[in-house]
């Protein structure tokens, strides 16, 4: 009898079958509901025989351009649950008043504000980000892929545990309620002894193992991989831009990776890192956290700086204004974001000293990001402007970003944050800045690449609906948070009661709803897209009239993007082989080298994502095989040589001869 | 040579003759593989950062437990150093007889490489056991926490760095100093004198600069 408990303890841990929602209406008629959908979708698969396909095409693909579509593809689903997030705590707090409760109850409340601030930045913004990166970036610089193909695909799937682990929180058990950055001692076992924390914990830490990764593989195809030619200051700006990004992922993540170990080595094994006795210090927490935390919302939005220096220059038809004063803004930014992090927390008491220094270095940062918006101005100055869609999203992200860039140096104030700490005015700051910001920028880039990643162009129409119900949505969901946040409206609240701030709540839920539209008509917008492909395919590669390299090549790229590597003469390379009688070659083709397909990322990650689940629920049998597993798995890997393949030349020369059928045939 | 040709010909309106647009013959591309690893090998110094800032945070809040002046025994962890140090050499004379495209020599020195490092990481678990055996684990003081920490990171790295060069060994021995092996063979020696680099602070910042008053 004793032995049978203690097997089923090693087996299933904590779990057991109180951790199933059955109590909770919202969560099972959601987790009905998605379990019929995926027996949906996997019955549709299986029936249309797609799983070869998918398995051989696109899971073990080490093709950047499919690992970086897999990544948007990604992003969006995700944005669907984030979103579904918001729009409950938008309902929530619209109706909860006085005697209403509202229909989220206190715990579910918390879970829902931290898996919604979790996921929209690492589960939407950060695959959104890189999914661009990764797709853009070696076509940009004239490559045939990244340096490290196999690892390319592995970080994917690593960013994919992280989010099937938060994903599966919802049904199993459940996630943390201490908020996105899961502060202790909150966060610490004696007040979150659930599985809640150790989800948020396992999620970040593997999606972390991917990001870090991609971060070291991109920054060395841009060092190591662009054409000849092209001198660092030849570089197009988005590639700049990410060069960027990825320095401040590869010296920023293991931040995160180390305090999220030392807060698993509290919860797990008892230490007193972060505790309240025994000498641990939870603002030591919050000062690391921040200092991942602070460079990471330039690495979001660095890369869309970059989409929209593109974007602005393609639509106004002329050279970017300014090129070497926005590469100096984008590295003073890089290098001030590690000097501002405690802007987060002035009211920890660190002194007017130190708060001082803290607030203005983040002041200082308003000028090179300042320099950027005169840079895209007079880029548009006397320009033709074309208003398709990037080109919308680029100017609602120059008005909307400047409002949230003047509240976010209101609040670098350290006496007015003594004020706003902690109040919706914050909430309407950030969501100003990573909306008006990240958000417009990734669809921009989505907008401004499909044709290239397709060889479709998005139906425009939606594109601007979605667009408008985006931008006035926008408005109305976060100024009247503003508004509440001035009158002193801590976050996080899922119960007011002061019936006179309701009016407020009930106008941003209004916006939370036209959003809600905006997303709708992107999803028809790819509907649409789809139903009329033939009317909008790009025969030319070129459907913008663009300047930089990947509009050189076909729509869709070749799996080897150039037959031959282009050899670079200016910064707005293309554009300037346009100018100069630049001729396609017709002949002359070499067989290509290019990677491998493996299926060591996708059996990693699972192995990974495990190992997570089985750490989570104290399985420890399963943990030890898992983690075992993923060794072995490992070193089996390392003894496949063979990892390259050659792409025939005869093959090389039919894939060009349709191309160059297909530019005589349109012309 | 060829296409080159094609290219300017085709072009011979335009006023000046343009230049090339593309490169003719294979593109050779760089390895970024000692980069990639040293940027990683960079972010993984981070991580120690970390580590070590927490430590200078942590280390004199003994909470009434014991300090390190009273539970370091230097000589033992001056053999310990000893060890690491030696297999960062008898790894250099690895790399040498590498060089020299011998594999029987490296392979010995790499075995003797790891015997060093096995060497090491017993001592460690030894003073670790005796800690713990002691009633100083890692849950008595946020100052042993962060002892624990540092110190049991660094172990676990030289932990996986034995299993990596045992994997190598065995794929040395099997395939000889192909180019790949000799590229995984530098990644590990710089992974190795890594954390040699890191133990001496290590030693510096924790064990010396624990035992003072």
């Amino acid at each position: 009898m004793f032995e049978n408990l203690d097997l089923t303890k090693l087996i299933f841990g904590r779990l057991s079958w109180e951790a199933i929602p059955f109590h909770e209406p919202i969560l099972l008629v959601t987790f009905a509901a998605v379990l019929l959908g995926g027996a949906v979708l996997v019955g549709a698969l299986t029936y249309f025989k797609v799983w070869g396909y998918l398995w051989r095409e696109w899971f073990t693909s080490i093709d950047h351009k499919k690992i970086g579509m897999m990544y948007m593809v990604l992003g969006i689903v995700m944005l669907l649950r984030g979103f579904a997030d918001a729009l409950m705590m938008r309902a929530q707090q619209a109706v909860a008043f006085g005697d209403q409760a509202g229909f989220l109850p206190p715990h579910h409340f918390d879970q829902v504000f931290t898996a919604h601030g979790v996921i929209m930045i690492f589960f939407v913004a950060m695959p959104f980000i890189t999914g661009l990166m990764n797709f853009v970036v070696p076509l940009q610089i004239g490559a045939r892929d990244v340096a490290f193909p196999f690892l390319n695909n592995f970080s994917f799937w690593m960013t994919v545990s992280g989010a099937v682990l938060v994903m599966a929180s919802l049904f199993v058990g459940e996630f943390a309620r201490t908020g996105w950055l899961a502060y202790p001692p909150l966060s610490g076992i004696a007040y979150s002894p659930d599985v809640g924390v150790d989800y948020y914990i396992w999620a970040l830490q593997l999606a972390g193992v991917g990001t870090l990764l991609s971060g070291v593989n991109l920054l060395v195809t841009i060092v190591k991989m662009r054409a000849p030619g092209m001198t660092l200051m030849k570089m197009p700006i988005f590639t700049w831009t990410s060069v960027c990004t990825n320095v401040l992922i590869v010296f920023a993540f293991p931040v995160l990776t180390a305090v999220l170990a030392l807060l698993s080595l509290d919860r797990y094994v008892g230490t007193n890192f972060f505790s309240n006795d025994l000498g641990g210090n939870a603002m030591m927490y919050v000062n690391l956290i921040w200092i991942w935390g602070h460079p990471e919302v330039y690495i979001l939005v660095l890369p869309v700086f970059g989409v929209f220096s593109e974007v602005v220059s393609t639509f106004s038809g002329k050279r970017l204004f300014g090129y070497a004063s926005m590469v100096y803004a984008t590295v003073v930014i890089t290098i001030l974001s590690y000097l501002v992090w405690l802007h987060h927390f002035f009211t920890m008491g660190s002194g007017a000293s130190v708060n001082s220094f803290f607030g203005i270095t983040t002041m200082i940062i308003s000028i090179p990001t300042g320099a950027k918006i005169f840079n895209w101005l007079f880029t548009m100055y006397r320009g033709r402007i074309k208003f398709e869609v990037p080109m919308l999203w680029t100017v609602g992200f120059m008005v909307t970003f400047v409002i949230g860039g003047m509240t976010g140096v209101l609040l670098a104030v350290p006496p007015a944050d003594f004020v706003l700490h902690n109040s919706l005015f914050l909430i309407a700051h950030f969501h100003n800045v990573i909306i008006g910001g990240v958000v417009f920028g990734v669809f921009a880039g989505m907008n401004y690449w499909f044709p290239k990643a397709t060889g479709v162009k998005l139906d425009p129409f939606w594109g601007k609906v979605s667009f408008w119900l985006w931008l006035v949505g926008f408005y109305f969901a976060f100024m009247p948070l503003y508004v509440l946040g001035l009158m002193g409206v801590t976050r996080r609240m899922s119960h007011f009661d002061d019936p006179s701030l309701q009016i407020w709540f009930v106008l941003a839920a209004v916006g939370a709803v036209m959003i809600a539209g905006g997303i709708a008509a992107m999803l028809m917008q790819f509907f649409v897209t789809w139903k009329n492909r033939e009317a909008l395919r790009d025969h030319t590669g070129d459907p913008w009239g663009g300047r930089t390299l990947e509009w050189s090549t076909s729509s869709p790229p070749p799996a080897y993007n150039f037959a031959f590597t282009p050899r670079v003469h200016d910064n707005d390379a293309w554009w300037d082989m346009k100018n100069r009688g630049y001729k396609r070659p017709e002949q002359g083709f070499l067989a290509v080298h290019m990677p491998k397909n493996t299926w060591a990322g996708i059996v990693l990650a699972g192995l990974a994502t495990t190992f997570g689940f089985a750490a989570i629920w104290h399985m420890w049998l399963l943990a030890v095989v898992a983690f075992f597993a993923l060794i072995v798995t490992t070193i089996v890997h390392t003894f496949n040589y063979k990892r390259d393949y050659y792409i025939p030349a005869d093959e090389v020369v039919r894939t060009e001869a349709e191309r160059t059928r297909l530019l005589a045939a349109h012309v | 040579m060829s296409n080159t040709a094609t290219a300017n010909l085709g072009a011979t309106g335009a006023p000046a003759t343009p230049p090339s647009f593309y490169v003719t013959d294979e593109h050779h591309v760089e390895n970024g593989t000692l980069l990639g690893f040293w940027l990683y090998l960079m972010s993984d110094c981070l991580i120690f950062a970390c580590l070590f800032a927490v430590y200078g945070v942590l280390g004199r809040s003994y909470a009434a437990g014991p300090s390190g002046m009273e539970l370091f025994e230097l000589p033992l962890v001056a053999l310990n150093t000893a060890m690491l140090l030696l297999s960062s050499i008898t790894y250099g004379f690895a790399v040498l007889e590498m060089q020299k495209k011998r594999v029987k020599p490296t392979l010995v020195w790499l075995g003797i490489t790891g015997l060093f490092g096995l060497a090491f990481l017993g001592i460690e678990m030894y003073e670790f056991a005796h800690l713990i055996h002691e009633g100083a684990g890692p849950q008595r003081s946020a100052f042993l926490s962060a002892f624990f920490a540092l110190v049991g990171t660094h172990g676990l790295h030289v932990t996986f760095g034995i299993i990596w060069l045992v994997v190598l060994m065995f794929q040395v021995g099997k395939m000889g100093l192909t180019v790949e092996n000799r590229r995984r063979l530098m990644c590990l020696s710089m992974f190795w004198h890594f954390l040699d680099v890191v133990w001496i602070g290590v030693f510096t910042f924790v064990y010396l600069m624990g035992t003072l008053p």
